[in-house]
């Protein structure tokens, strides 16, 4: 099943990207997204509240001023107040599921995972609350049936659903409290966003800015072509009958009338205490974590690379054990995902060493320098002819999608495990025409920062860089999911491979 | 495919995704449409919130009793602070379509006994009775109230109990259809 999910989701990210590019592919940023159209509906949300008259008699004819008498400003922002939210839904929405099928959730991901729960929660009352303030036969709907459904907890009672017995019972009061709380939980809601990527290093909260551009653009013609409107004024003399919801708000409402509130709280607590655990269930497919970096200080020169590439934050500098004056690494082994990009960044990780043992100052003991030079050389025995060495990541394509004549595939945990050095030490081999590095799209890395690490490394933009006798034509770097091989087919394709040679 | 087509496809893919993402936006956002009352039907919303009578009387204090308590504490009387359940029925053109008794609050129950009830009803003419108890030391209701309404479809009937005037308020809207103690 997850298997099936996770092919599914890939086939559409690579749709994404051949309509986007994998920069601007809105499926790799969506919790940016996310972020993007919160700010859309604040920035909205605060010219509104300029116009906006916070009275129960005068709230919806406010609102009516705002959207026929100043269409073009006031109008315009009102509907965008309202898509930007119900963007933020799906974008939000889709981030969840889209991190749960691609498992990624467990080990030191579950922080961001459980803190986003609660968002969900957050956005949603925001969401709800703002329907309350226009004040029209919805806002009655939603007041009336938030009332009673809040009401079954002991908390609330039955005092809140008194507020809205009769036109005659309402007050301005309650109604400021309702303007208030629109307020507040939408600033809650920020700082549990701000909670929420507060672990992540460089976290990714604007998205690309054509897919602003684009994304803006969108929601403008929307709300020019189809503007948010309100229903007629509340009265509470009569029930609304009939009403058209907001299903990406208030689609938990009909399970009111139909099951009660005592079983929508059951669900939505249900869900959510599942949601919390999801992190230490059964593993949901076998992805297991290797053991984490360790430093050795011996090679540790404290230079602080590995410090400030390590996408979790996981490694801290403190001076070093015994040589005066320097500084070494250390790695919080509660925070290793066991990437090994801080491998790929040790200066010391250079295969060019005149050393008996290849160590390097930070490495994984599953997959050490040593093993991956041994590796090497296993896959390039018997050559005759020069063949092309593709280094991938267990993330991103596998082998067998694209080795074949003239192609050997090493795959790695991360392809920022690999130092440029070792590029640069397998591209000068006799036996290889070229060194091909690929991976996941730098957008949607599953170590978040391999893949753009090892392209500034392999640019220049970045240490350690590529130095090459080799040229640094036969080192090639191209990127390409799981879906994606034909990308990577046609890139090994391109190559003018050296085949003259015979291998002494 | 050369690379102006495919910048055009690209284009094209770009614009199709963004059309999608609108139309389900402004789709979802406002449909479809949902009935929450029924054709043809009202709605009875009966709420109270009154403290029932005290479980029973003050009592003097017996020598005894007065003897064993220091003597700042020594009152003569010594009062239940426990109020009566509420019995409360609503009854439609003689039929019983909501009966409850509601506990009083508060850990020694000395608080007052509430409830908020919602019901969907055939609108039209009817006889609405609504009947309420406070007292367990007394048999029989205390508060009765009767009266004839017609409910427009969709209308709000409330009827709620004033504690301060004692008696029952059933109202339409901004229109009261009578009173009654």
């Amino acid at each position: 099943m997850s298997g099936v999910l996770e092919a599914g989701l890939r086939r559409t990210e690579a749709g994404f990207n051949a309509a986007f590019g994998p920069q601007w592919n809105p499926l790799y940023q969506l919790g940016a997204l996310s972020f993007f159209f919160f700010w859309i509906v604040t920035v909205t949300g605060v010219y509104l509240f300029v116009f906006f008259d916070t009275s129960i008699t005068g709230a919806h004819a406010s609102v009516e001023r705002i959207t026929h008498v100043q269409w073009y400003a006031g109008g315009i922002m009102r509907s965008l107040h309202r898509y930007a939210s119900g963007a933020m839904v799906i974008t939000t929405t889709a981030h969840l599921l889209r991190e749960w099928v691609l498992g990624r959730y467990r080990n030191v991901r579950w922080f961001s995972w459980v803190s986003g729960v609660p968002l969900l929660w957050l956005l949603f009352a925001a969401g709800i609350g703002g329907y309350w303030l226009v004040w029209d036969e919805l806002a009655q709907y939603i007041a009336v049936a938030t009332s009673e459904w809040l009401g079954w907890l002991p908390l609330f009672g039955d005092a809140l659903a008194r507020n809205f017995l009769s036109n005659e019972s309402l007050s301005d009061r309650l109604f400021s409290l309702l303007v208030f709380l629109h307020i507040a939980i939408p600033l809650f809601l920020l700082l549990g966003m701000f909670i929420h990527i507060k672990r992540i290093k460089l976290a990714r909260s604007t998205p690309a800015r054509g897919l602003m551009v684009g994304t803006l653009t969108a929601l403008v013609v929307l709300s020019l072509a189809y503007p948010a409107v309100s229903l007629p004024p509340a009265d509470l003399a009569f029930t609304v009958a009939q009403v058209r919801l907001d299903w990406l708000y208030l689609n938990v409402y009909p399970l009111l009338d139909s099951r009660g509130p005592g079983f929508v709280w059951g669900l939505l607590g249900s869900v959510t205490a599942i949601l919390i655990a999801l992190p230490w269930l059964g593993p949901r497919r076998a992805r297991t974590v290797g053991a984490p970096a360790v430093v050795n200080p011996a090679n540790c020169n404290g230079c602080s690379w590995c410090f400030k590439d390590c996408p979790y934050e996981a490694i801290t500098m403190i001076p070093h054990s015994y040589k005066a004056g320097l500084r070494q690494a250390v790695v919080d082994p509660d925070l290793c995902t066991a990437c090994g990009i801080c491998e790929g960044s040790c200066p010391s990780a250079t295969p060019f060493r005149n050393v008996e043992e290849l160590v390097s100052g930070i490495e994984m003991p599953d997959f050490p320098l040593d093993r991956l030079r041994t590796d090497t050389q296993t896959a390039l025995a018997g050559v005759t002819t020069p063949v092309t060495i593709v280094f991938g990541c267990d993330e991103a394509l596998q082998a067998r999608a694209v080795e074949g004549e003239g192609v050997r595939f090493l795959s790695l945990p991360c392809i920022g495990m690999l130092p440029p050095s070792f590029a640069d030490w397998v591209a000068r081999r006799e036996e290889v025409s070229g060194v091909m590095i690929t991976g996941c799209q730098p957008a949607d890395c599953f170590y978040r920062k391999g893949s753009e690490w090892t392209q500034q490394r392999f640019a220049g933009e970045r240490m350690p860089h590529l130095r090459t006798l080799a040229g640094k034509s036969k080192v090639r770097v191209q990127w390409a999911g799981p879906h994606e091989a034909d990308s990577l087919r046609a890139a090994l394709n391109d190559r003018e491979l050296d085949t003259s040679k015979e291998v002494s | 495919m050369s690379a102006k087509q495919l910048s055009i496809a690209r284009v094209v893919g770009q614009c199709f995704a963004y059309a999608t993402f609108i139309v389900a936006i402004g789709g979802l956002a406002s449909g479809p449409t949902y009935q929450h009352l029924g054709e043809g039907q009202a709605t009875i919303k009966l709420s109270i919130r009154h403290a029932g009578q005290l479980i029973g009387d003050c009592r003097d204090r017996t020598a005894e009793e007065l003897g064993v308590l220091a003597e700042n504490m020594r009152a003569p009387q010594v009062c239940p602070r426990e109020r009566s359940p509420l019995r409360l029925e609503l009854l439609l053109n003689g039929e019983s379509v909501f009966a409850e008794t509601l506990p009083p609050r508060g850990l020694h129950k000395d608080g007052r006994a509430s409830t908020y009830r919602r019901l969907s009803v055939p609108a039209g003419p009817m006889t609405v009775a609504v009947k309420l108890k406070d007292d367990v030391r007394v048999e029989g209701y205390q508060f009765e109230r009767t009266a004839d309404v017609d409910l427009l479809p969709a209308q709000v009937l409330v009827i709620e109990f004033d504690a301060e005037a004692g008696q029952f308020e059933i109202s339409t809207g901004d229109r009261p259809q009578g009173r009654a103690g």
